[in-house]
């Protein structure tokens, strides 16, 4: 008799293992970690709406994501900047725009400031706010780690040929710098527009909010695409995948998390 | 041969395994760090990268040299804040607290070593950044308030070997002292102190190993610009930051740059370490 149950039990976590094995699909996604809490977000709503499917979302970076989808690691890269002239050989599809925001301390009197100003401020040449009629105070100008999605695309947008300059305060996330503006008088920053909460001030661009209305309308300059790659044209439970995301739904989702949709 | 011989022969070659097992990791991780690394110190020239002073991994620019100073500074700075601070709480423990007293600090100091150093950059980021930047100027995250934070880390490590070698000095050495006429504090200055001289250096060079490579907290406080400083609260970038900064995010030679990186930082622990183990014996010699 017990021998009899255990073989039940045996063949039941076979036969259940197996089941799991020829009919769930999975997708695997890398790469941008700015991406990946709303890669997350699809994936957590679709698996609920198909449950033989199973979606993995990883990190690992724009660049790691690329790697990954060129060579076939991943189904779904996934990228927070513009692609390289060298990355081109991709499919890249567009799933949702992402304002970059430019913050300062909350008492700031700075509201405004042009693209130049900006860049002019993250280079080094400006390195006083009574320059912008504001306190006899040196800039505390803040910048995220070599290779981050968001630096290249600050550096990419704004600064182009130049450098950030080196006597700049060094963060690893959105969140320490938003954290360091926060605390800091004299401090510049630039974060996700997502992220952007009370405790700072974003300024505007060439007398221009970062609204969501003017982000869409391509008044806001700093604008950057977040892409899904893939290697090939997406088929089957890929690009169905694909489907729900860009989907009334699938961006539904994202616009409640601070995303600019695509459409 | 008995039973209990061959027993006692099987423990034996069990324990050398071990042991050997332990120096074998490190030779596995030495292999590894030098064959990550070496490729891009080779291919960008050793000179370029151990003295130049642009680090823009997107432009292929690899130079340490700032982070290699910065690293310098803050474990400097810690020995500055740390040394004093570490060896007169030795003292005061050994030589004028009452045994009850001693009694109750030793765990309590040797407590703050067993806290993680993020708590320590937390702490700094909330109490130390904001008082350097309200009264002392520029953005506070510092090679001021990073030295700081690892002077406090480092004072534990110095302050309870100390303390043992202080004690093991010979109660003969302090009470021939005091008999001849001398003063507790001239018994401490000119007799203890030579006498547990080279407990007190191994107990700096220990502390200034954890100085040297600790991350977590420096990353927090130290605003991990990479620019040479021009003053005490000027931000900085040290070699091990660097390494946890951008290993997230790198992928090809920028990786095998920090892996170089990792590299300078084992050659610099190797010299340090070896001077101090050099200068610790001399000073045994002398005595």
């Amino acid at each position: 008799m017990r021998r009899f149950i255990f073989v039940i039990i045996i063949l039941a976590v076979f036969t259940t293992g197996c089941a799991r094995g020829f009919s769930d699909k999975e997708i695997i996604i890398a790469g941008s970690t700015s991406v990946e809490p709303f890669a997350d977000k699809w994936a957590e709503v679709y698996m609920e709406k198909y449950p033989n499917i199973v979606v993995n979302v990883q990190g690992g970076g724009s660049s790691a994501g690329i790697q990954a989808a060129k060579s076939g690691v991943a189904d779904i890269g996934t990228c927070s900047r513009e692609l390289k002239p060298e990355e081109k050989d991709l499919n890249e599809i567009i799933v949702a725009f992402d304002g970059l925001a430019v913050i300062v301390h909350s008492t700031n009197k700075t509201s405004n400031l042009t693209i130049e100003q900006i860049k002019q401020i993250f280079s080094g040449q400006i390195r006083n706010w009574k320059e912008f009629g504001g306190k006899d105070k040196i800039i505390t100008v803040v910048t995220r780690e070599e290779g981050s999605g968001t630096r290249g695309a600050f550096q990419e947008l704004v600064m182009g040929k130049t450098r950030i300059f080196k006597g700049a305060i060094v963060q690893d996330s959105n969140g320490t710098v938003r954290e360091i503006v926060a605390n800091d008088p004299n401090a510049i920053g630039y974060i996700s527009l997502g992220l952007v909460n009370d405790k700072v001030k974003a300024i505007s661009l060439d007398g221009i909010m970062a609204t969501d209305e003017n982000i869409i309308t391509k008044k806001y300059s700093l604008v950057r695409p977040f892409l899904f790659v893939t290697k090939n044209t997406p088929t089957g439970e890929v690009k169905d995948f694909i489907d729900f995301v860009l989907s009334q739904e699938g961006q539904g989702l994202i616009k409640e998390e601070g995303l600019i949709p695509v459409n | 041969m008995t039973q209990l011989e061959r027993n006692e022969k099987l423990i034996q070659i069990a324990l050398a395994i071990i042991a050997f097992s332990a120096i074998s990791f490190l030779a596995v991780i030495t292999f590894f760090i030098f064959f990550e690394g070496t490729p891009v110190i080779i291919k960008y020239g050793f000179k370029n990268f151990l003295f130049g002073m642009d680090w823009f991994p997107s432009e292929k620019s690899f130079g340490i040299l700032p982070m290699i100073i910065g690293s310098i500074e803050v474990t400097a700075g810690a020995l500055i804040i740390g040394i004093p601070l570490g060896l007169a709480c030795a003292v005061t423990l050994t030589e004028f607290a009452s045994k009850r007293i001693r009694q109750i600090l030793k765990p309590v100091i040797e407590l703050l070593a067993g806290i993680p150093s993020v708590v320590y950059g937390f702490i700094g980021v909330v109490i130390l950044v904001p008082f350097i930047r309200d009264n002392l100027g520029g953005p506070g995250l510092s090679v001021l308030a990073a030295s700081i934070v690892l002077g406090i880390m480092i004072m534990p490590t110095i302050i309870s070997i100390s303390i043992d070698s202080l004690l093991a000095v010979p109660r003969t050495y302090r009470e021939g002292s005091i008999a001849l006429g001398a003063t507790q504090w001239q018994t401490t200055i000119m007799v203890m102190f030579p006498a547990a001289r080279s407990g007190i250096i191994t107990s700096i060079i220990l502390g200034m190993g954890r100085a040297i490579g600790e991350t977590m907290a420096v990353i927090m406080i130290a605003g991990n610009a990479v620019n040479i400083p021009h003053s005490i609260l000027d931000p900085v970038r040290t070699l091990t930051s660097n390494i946890a900064l951008e290993i997230g995010y790198s992928t090809g030679e920028h990786r095998q740059a920090l892996f170089a990186t990792g590299v300078v930082l084992f050659i610099i622990i190797m010299i340090l370490n070896t001077a101090a183990n050099i200068m610790s014996r001399k000073m045994k010699g002398q005595n």
